[in-house]
């Protein structure tokens, strides 16, 4: 049930895709969902929490989502599969692993454009519209983007 | 270390982050340009979140029946232990950038430490989310004081006014008291002597790049972490509380 979970900012890749969902666990005949939030101040953490509540209660009632913040999500959770979505959706997916200090920032990083794949891009702004992304624009096709920030 | 001061260290952290958040979120609709509105007010979401699960973590180890929510609402202002420089007006642009780069440079330096320190995992856990958070706050400001430091004569001057009109406010950030001291020893919170050099290094470095003057030190407003504010804070927290207060039973 939690697989059906959609994440409300990216509405079509599940929360397990995003890698949030840490685990499921069976506790004293409680589900206990274990997620990690993606940011700390994402509005979306409490929605996510409910829907997967409402979810996992469908059929089981005893049920609860517990949010663990340790180890820290991260980009390189998410699933191959959530990359392809992410593309044919016009957003970007992240490039590299977090644990690279240069990738991390965007320093000398090649951000393909998702409609035409051009390497010719720049960065407009390291901040978009959620706090998970950042604004590109293509200077071949003259599109602007948005990129999944690595983190 | 005792409990309370365990306690007390974990509330300074959600202080700092919740008292910026809410100046930076006044930026929301008032940015100089669409870009900036949106990079201030992802900022802002970042510090309340980072406060979110420090006063969650700091009612749930006191034990007192409350929660965030009374932590950051039905507190008063003598009651916010949080840097005085973190509670000023928004002032221009420039003034709020280099607020920004002040108290990112050391907040980004602390959350490395709070990050490593091995005396409390659910603070290594917040902090090493918020450490990836704030390396995108710091860069933001340093980028910005380099464009209007060795931008026009009028951006220049401006964002060095600015710098000197804040400069008083930094040294409360280095300044240990017992708190901070239990906690070094502890080995929970660093040294504020080794995190000033990193922070003058950062900051030195930046202003330099930026051809922009740094300060001579003089004398240091202090008194954020004693509870002893300045006025400013007062009115905003009252703009922040009027409604849970007025309605404590108010929902969304």
């Amino acid at each position: 049930m939690v697989r059906t979970v959609n994440d409300p900012e990216l509405p079509y890749l599940t929360v397990e895709e995003m890698g949030m969902v840490r685990g499921v666990s069976l506790q004293e005949d409680q589900i206990v969902v274990s997620l990690t939030p993606t940011y700390s101040g994402c509005p979306a953490t409490d929605v996510i929490s409910e829907d997967i509540e409402k979810a996992v209660r469908a059929v089981e009632a005893n049920a609860k989502v517990e949010v663990v913040l340790s180890p820290a999500w991260t980009t390189d959770w998410i699933l191959p599969s959530a990359y392809v979505k992410m593309r044919e959706h016009g957003l970007a997916p992240p490039e590299g692993r977090s644990a690279d200090r240069a990738f991390l920032m965007g320093q000398g990083k090649i951000i393909p454009c998702p409609r035409c794949q051009s390497k010719n891009t720049t960065m407009i702004s390291a901040f978009g519209s959620t706090a998970c992304k950042a604004h590109f624009k293509c200077n071949d096709c003259l599109e602007p983007f948005e990129h999944f920030k690595c983190i | 270390m005792t409990e309370d001061q365990h306690i007390q260290a974990i509330l300074r952290l959600g202080d700092d982050t919740l008292v910026l958040g809410q100046r930076l979120s006044a930026w929301c609709g008032h940015g100089p340009i669409l870009e900036e509105d949106i990079a201030l007010s992802n900022t802002a979401l970042d510090l309340i979140g980072q406060a979110r699960n420090f006063y969650t973590l700091a009612a749930a180890r006191e034990n007192q029946g409350r929660d965030e929510d009374k932590l950051a609402f039905f507190r008063s202002d003598r009651d916010f232990q949080n840097h005085l420089l973190l509670e000023l007006p928004n002032g221009h642009f420039g003034d709020t950038i280099v607020r920004q780069f002040f108290f990112s440079a050391f907040a980004l330096e602390r959350y490395v430490f709070l990050s490593r320190q091995l005396m409390d995992a659910e603070v290594a856990g917040i902090a090493s989310k918020a450490l990836k958070e704030l390396q995108y706050h710091w860069e933001h400001s340093a980028q910005w004081i380099i464009r209007l430091g060795d931008g026009t004569e009028e951006s220049h001057n401006k964002v060095q006014q600015s710098i000197h009109d804040l400069w008083s406010y930094t040294g409360e950030l280095f300044e240990a008291d017992e708190v901070d001291q239990a906690g070094f020893e502890a080995g929970l919170l660093p040294n504020l002597e080794l995190l000033r050099d990193t922070w003058n290094t950062r900051i030195d470095d930046c202003l330099q790049k930026a051809t922009l003057q740094r300060p001579e030190d003089g004398w240091m407003q202090r008194g954020g972490k004693q509870g002893i504010h300045s006025e400013h804070l007062s009115y905003m927290l009252a703009e922040m509380q009027i409604l849970p207060r007025t309605y404590p039973d108010a929902s969304w």
